[in-house]
């Protein structure tokens, strides 16, 4: 490569940086004061670029017209996203934490369909941006006057940014709402008010990016979680809340990617690497060094320990009417092959792995205290293993072995994770996680690549579909009671000891990264018995057992049932597995219907599904 | 330093940035002695139990337990050799009943913490009731801790660290944030069960009522550095303790 | 409570019923992703639509009418597995098709042997489908990614040139037109050629630096297996660069109608692909098929809908061939089957049970302000289908 070569590849990776801090920006905002993790950023970036498609057509008329209809759009973005804070956010913020996310993962997939009904299925190509359709030549090169515009609007917009939080009244509580959210509400300030204005924030900048992003890329479908991930590593990476810590890592990102793609094929020892490939997960990698070094992101600061008044629900041992419900229920599922149709049992297969995927988060999230985003990639490694042992060995033995192989992913993504805290954590899971999907997906010759593998099906004895669902209820049975079991062990009651006092645990002698470590390949492990399950049942894998959409499945079930309670993982894997089944079949718009449960559900029974439960009096709650 | 001295510390030092918050600090504290820590806001009281309980590294120094050295060791290897902790905000495990804050402390000394399959609630709950009675609060012992009274949250503590069986407890303003009468009950439950334990006792405290009767002696920091020790009667006459600390005579305990 | 759980079993069974079916149908079950890839899978269904109303209108099959039963699969193929157990076990359906993505595709087929039954892959292009991992019970109709790769290489082989840069997106379809190009490039040419690669991610390609490498490199000619936005995103760019300027480019799948119409007037002029030029094909099934749909519709068709109706219309072949619904007797009436198409007649090879469906090649121009192809050919399938020795050492036997 060349130097003048290098320096535009350079220039295009700072292009691209620009572009992701734009996106990214009003997340790191959002994100910082509320806590909110907004999953439909990107929906809100992608209507912006279809509304802006449309403005533009609509005005018509030259420049003017065109940049009036980028503003109109941010500003339409900016309204939808005060609604989705008013009517939605504002009765969660109250709830246990993360229930928000649910909450926004439903509003993704509202937003899909309605785009897709509005807009149709195609991808629309903007009009070039008038006054920057050329390019310019640099060095020899010819570089897009768009680009070189963007490349300014970036540091244009922290600057503003920057101004705004520095010196308006305004700036400065928000500022210090996202350094100490209770503090400030202690002060006085009315925080509706301030977070409203947040949400405005945020997602102007979310619609103007995408509005931006149409002389690059055409309005599509995809848009929204093609850069909702990217989004989150960015703040993450900059450290929660800090608007020029997005800046860098956006920087380090678009340039890394660039230089990456710039590289292309290099031979180290013999061996050729591909720098290209890297950049399907290029911003994981750098999550995962960063967090790794600097465990609160480059400009991120520890937050306050946890105080120890939080207010924590008492979680008690199943009592008997928990017992007989649960005895009836797995007697019930046990007969039913009896009576039930065959499809029945598929799906009951497909809710008991769920099941015990669920609670193995549960397990983690809930008294573990680890939010975890990437707990697919246990459940899809030993699916993995399960497949590739079933070549050589009988597929009894693979199933049991196979969660070996999570246990083990788990116990050294673990030793890192458990270095951290919170949303932090949370991501170094998803990185660990997209790091691993990435492996899957391009390694041809052991993983199949993004085909997977097939032909991985049971022992010919557990081929019918009424001897798996048996196996796999007994398995996932047996597998959830042990983690009951465990958590009201003594360990089980360390791990929630250091979850609610890492203080006080240490002060009794618990060592508490230890146990947490424990705990995280405990989970790990129980994934993988739901993983190898899974295999069997489908008879193929794919990259998808390890993919994002699969970790925020199991989230948002864990979530929906209700995170303080046992049974609510299984309630939450039930309803959302026979949910999707069954709204599909009646309705095109589906996903958005699912959506719409998943919101209202949220808002009615913010405790968890399992708070009905309770509510009917099977678990009786100590009067206080 | 005598022979029986459990805990000896040697010219610590800690610092933040710019601020010393412990300088060249030594002292020791005897078997079954009861030491008071006092002095301003700032004084350096905090740090230098974060310290002694491995929660922070000392920039320099050392400290000893049981004549072995405990400086630079995590906070739950020297809570295991015998140094319990109380917190000036009282910490208890908030998703749990006061009983089985207790009884986790108590796998914690019988090391069965890491039991994972075996069912908690058989394991020490007679021992961990006994604990809650000393404390004065049995009848609260199915009450999750998130809902109890800040009072009985210190008995909680105090049982949880008594379960431990330490040889020395850190208690950091064990009475603060009490109504007068309680602290004086507390105050002398918390003496009382230390005597009978043979656990010596380093704490900090504000009200000087409390520390002038219970302390056998006393240390008075003042910006990181000890400005006095003595028994109470030496302290309480010191004229640079009177400067920094506890004012004019006509006040006292109002500090 | 045993009466009560007495009658919650009562209830919960009840719920789970199915449905008394429809007097008699012919049930085809049809699982794909249709929120995954709508742009492409929308016309498709308005496809299958129509021949299954043109069936019915003429009396039906076997003398019964034919129902279509359709399933989303959700773009992954754990839950295409479920969507087609409940399309066997509950929908009792009498063939299994559909399915997209080269994944779901394949995990499908290995589901239908299992199952021993019948399955017809209708879009997913993995040439595995009917080649490593082919089965006895799957059908693929459309081209493959090696044909219409062989299809473009017979134009870009005339060229003679030696420097090829091949940018394509990172997954199974990318990766198995770059090795096809490059395998059939070398077997045609005698000089020695170079090809460079450029991977980029599925979806998310980084096109200012890849456009960028790619010039750098100075390539005498380019070959791109691109679609969709990917495939817009690079030719904005490559215009913006000069990259194309006095290039030969040649891209797969390129000429479809739901890839080059979202460009507009700024698709690439002169560059060489597949794809459908419905305003042009003037064969008389052809145009019966462009009426009717246009009729229906009030839309021209897309390439999708031309594959949603020949599925169908394969379907209804089989079974009035096997005058049965049975699986044994549907597979046996697949060997060699005979189907009318939009794109003329094709049958179903019985070697390796891939059809001999072809693909439009020709060039882009812009007339009107839209892409369209000019210059054009309908490449017959079977022309570009590798030898029947190759294809036996490849396929595992039944």
């Amino acid at each position: 490569m060349t130097l003048s070569a290098f320096l535009i590849q350079l220039l295009n990776g700072l292009a691209g940086a620009s572009s992701l801090f734009l996106v990214s920006v009003g997340l790191s905002l959002t994100f910082g004061v509320t806590r909110v993790v907004n999953f439909a950023h990107g929906s809100l970036m992608m209507l912006g670029a279809y509304i802006a498609y449309s403005l533009i057509a609509g005005l018509g008329g030259g420049a003017a017209g065109y940049w009036a209809a980028v503003a109109l759009s941010a500003l339409a973005v900016a309204g939808v996203g005060v609604l989705i804070e008013r009517f939605l956010l504002r009765r969660l913020y109250g709830a246990p934490e993360l229930l928000q996310l649910t909450a926004t993962f439903g509003v993704v997939l509202i937003v899909k369909d309605v785009v897709l009904a509005l807009w149709g299925p195609e991808d629309l190509l903007g009009p070039r941006a008038p006054g920057f359709s050329g390019s310019v030549n640099i060095l020899g090169s010819a570089v897009p006057q768009y680009d070189l515009l963007l490349i300014a609007l970036g540091p244009l917009v922290l600057f503003l940014l920057t101004w705004l939080l520095r010196t308006t009244r305004w700036g400065i509580l928000v500022r210090a709402a996202s350094e100490d959210r209770e503090m400030t509400a202690a002060l006085g300030v009315n925080q509706a008010w301030l977070f409203s204005g947040v949400f405005f924030l945020g997602a102007l900048l979310a619609g103007l990016a995408g509005a931006l992003q149409l002389p690059r890329e055409p309005a599509n479908l995809n848009m929204d979680l093609a850069v909702i991930a990217e989004v989150f590593v960015v703040t993450v990476v900059g450290g929660l809340g800090s608007i020029p810590g997005a800046f860098i890592a956006a920087l380090i990102i678009g340039v890394a990617k660039a230089l990456c793609i710039a590289i292309g094929e290099l031979a180290v020892f013999g061996v050729v690497l591909s720098f290209p490939k890297l950049t399907l997960v290029a911003e994981f990698i750098v999550m995962a060094i960063v967090l790794a070094l600097r465990p609160w992101g480059l400009f991120g600061r520890p937050p306050a320990l946890p105080r120890p008044s939080e207010q924590r629900e008492l979680l008690r041992p199943p009592g008997r009417p928990l017992h007989v419900i649960a005895a009836a229920a797995l007697i019930f599922m046990a007969l039913l092959p009896l009576f039930a149709d065959e499809y029945t049992l598929v799906l009951l297969t497909d809710i008991s792995i769920f099941a015990l995927f669920a609670a193995s988060l549960h397990f983690m999230m809930g008294p573990g205290g680890m939010p975890s985003f990437g707990h697919a990639a246990y459940f899809g490694l030993s699916a993995y293993a399960a497949a590739l042992l079933a070549r050589t060995l009988p597929m009894e033995s693979a199933l049991l072995i196979a969660p070996l192989f999570a246990g083990l992913a788990a116990l050294v993504y673990g030793w890192f994770c458990v270095r951290l805290s919170g949303v932090y954590l949370a991501m170094l899971t998803l990185a660990f996680a997209q790091i691993t999907w990435s492996i899957a997906f391009q390694w041809d010759a052991v993983t199949g690549g993004s085909n997977g593998l097939t032909g991985v099906w049971p022992a010919q004895w557990l081929s019918s579909r009424r001897a798996y669902y048996w196996l796999t209820l007994t398995a996932a049975a047996i597998a959830i009671l042990a983690l009951w079991r465990i958590i009201f062990s003594p360990f089980g009651y360390a791990l929630r000891g250091v979850r609610d006092s890492p203080l006080r645990a240490a002060a009794i002698g618990i060592d508490p990264r230890a146990t947490q470590w424990a705990g995280f390949t405990i989970a790990g492990l129980f994934a993988g018995i739901a993983g190898a399950l899974y295999a069997f049942s489908k008879g193929s894998i794919s990259p998808e057992t390890l993919s994002i959409p699969r970790s925020i499945d199991a989230l948002v079930m864990v979530l929906l049932g209700g995170l303080q309670t046992l049974v609510g993982p299984v309630l939450g894997a039930a309803v959302l597995t026979s949910l999707q089944d069954s709204i599909v079949r009646h309705t095109e718009f589906w996903r958005a219907t699912v959506g719409a449960v998943v919101i209202a559900l949220v808002l009615f029974f913010p405790d968890g599904l399992a708070g009905i439960v309770q509510r009917m009096g099977v678990r009786g709650r100590h009067p206080t | 330093m005598s022979e029986s001295a459990v805990l000896i510390v040697d010219r610590l030092c800690k610092s933040y940035g710019g601020v010393h918050a412990l300088r060249e600090l030594s002292f020791s504290v005897n078997s079954g002695e009861k030491v008071a820590v006092i002095g301003p806001n700032g004084a350096g009281k905090t740090t230098l139990f974060n310290v002694l309980n491995g929660q922070l590294a000392a920039d320099a120094g050392a400290v000893v337990f049981d004549a072995a050295s405990i400086g630079g060791l995590p906070p739950q290897t020297i809570a295991r050799r015998g140094v319990g902790r109380t917190f000036q905000v009282p910490a208890t495990f908030g998703s749990m009943t006061a009983r089985e804050n207790v009884q986790l402390a108590l796998f914690g000394r019988h090391t069965q913490l890491r039991a994972a399959f075996a069912d908690a609630r058989a394991f020490e709950a007679k021992e961990s009731l006994a604990l809650l009675e000393r404390a004065g609060i049995v009848a609260l012992a199915d009450r999750s801790c998130a809902t109890l009274a800040y009072g009985d949250l210190k008995r909680v503590e105090l049982a949880i660290a008594l379960a431990c069986r330490p040889r020395l407890l850190l208690m950091d303003e064990p009475t603060a944030g009490l109504a007068p009468s309680e602290r004086a009950t507390l105050m002398s439950l918390v003496v009382a069960l230390a005597a009978n334990d043979g656990v010596a006792l380093l704490f900090t405290e504000h009200d000087m009522d409390v520390v002038f009767a219970h302390a056998d002696r006393v240390l008075v920091l003042n910006r990181g550095r000890l400005i006095s020790a003595g028994p109470p009667s030496v302290v309480r006459s010191d004229p640079q303790v009177r400067k920094v600390y506890l004012g004019p005579p006509t006040l006292p305990g109002n500090a | 409570m045993l009466r009560t759980l007495k009658l919650a079993m009562v209830l919960v069974c009840a719920a789970m019923l199915p449905l008394p079916a429809a007097a008699q149908a012919i049930k085809l079950g049809e699982l794909n992703s249709y929120k995954t890839f709508p742009a492409f899978l929308e016309p498709y269904k308005k496809g299958m639509d129509l021949a299954v109303e043109e069936i019915n209108r003429s009396g039906g099959l076997l003398q019964r009418s034919v129902e279509l039963v359709v399933r989303d699969d959700n773009g992954n193929p754990g839950d295409a597995v479920r969507v087609a157990e409940e399309l066997l076990a509950r929908e009792k359906v009498d063939v299994l098709m559909g399915t997209f993505s080269s994944a779901v595709g394949l995990a499908v087929a290995d589901f239908a042997k299992q199952r021993r039954f019948i399955f017809l892959a209708s879009e997913p292009l993995t040439d595995k489908i009917v080649w490593e991992n082919g089965n006895r019970y799957t059908f693929r109709l459309r081209p493959s990614t090696y044909m219409q790769t062989a299809m473009l290489v017979a134009e870009a082989a005339k060229l003679g040139k030696r420097r090829w840069a091949i940018v394509y997106p990172d997954y199974e379809y990318g990766k198995s037109a770059t090795a096809a190009f490059r395998q059939l490039m070398t077997a045609q040419q005698s000089a020695t050629i170079e090809f460079l690669e450029f991977p980029a991610p599925l979806g998310k390609i980084d096109a200012g630096p890849v456009v960028q490498a790619m010039a750098d490199a100075r390539p005498d000619a380019i070959f791109s297996s691109l679609f969709a936005a990917d495939l817009a995103k690079f030719v904005r760019e490559g215009e913006l660069r000069g990259l194309f300027r006095d290039q030969a480019v040649f891209n797969l799948l390129g000429g479809e109608p739901e890839y080059l119409d979202p460009l507009k007037d700024e698709a690439p002029v002169g560059w060489y692909v597949t794809g459908y030029p419905w305003s042009a094909i003037a064969t008389s099934e052809h145009k019966r098929f462009l009426d009717a749909y246009r009729a229906k519709y009030q839309d021209y068709p897309r390439q999708g809908s031309v594959v949603g109706y020949s599925i169908v219309m394969t379907a209804a072949a089989a079974i009035r061939k096997a005058g049965s619904t049975d699986t044994e007797k549907l597979v046996a009436a697949m060997q060699g089957l005979v189907v009318d198409t939009p794109f003329g007649r094709i049958s179903y090879r019985a070697i390796d049970h891939q059809s001999t469906m072809g693909a439009y090649v020709g060039r882009i121009a812009v007339k009107d302000g839209k892409g369209v192809m000019i210059d054009w050919r309908y490449a017959n399938g079977a022309d570009y289908l590798p030898a029947d020795d190759w294809v036996r050492a490849h396929r595992p036997a039944d």
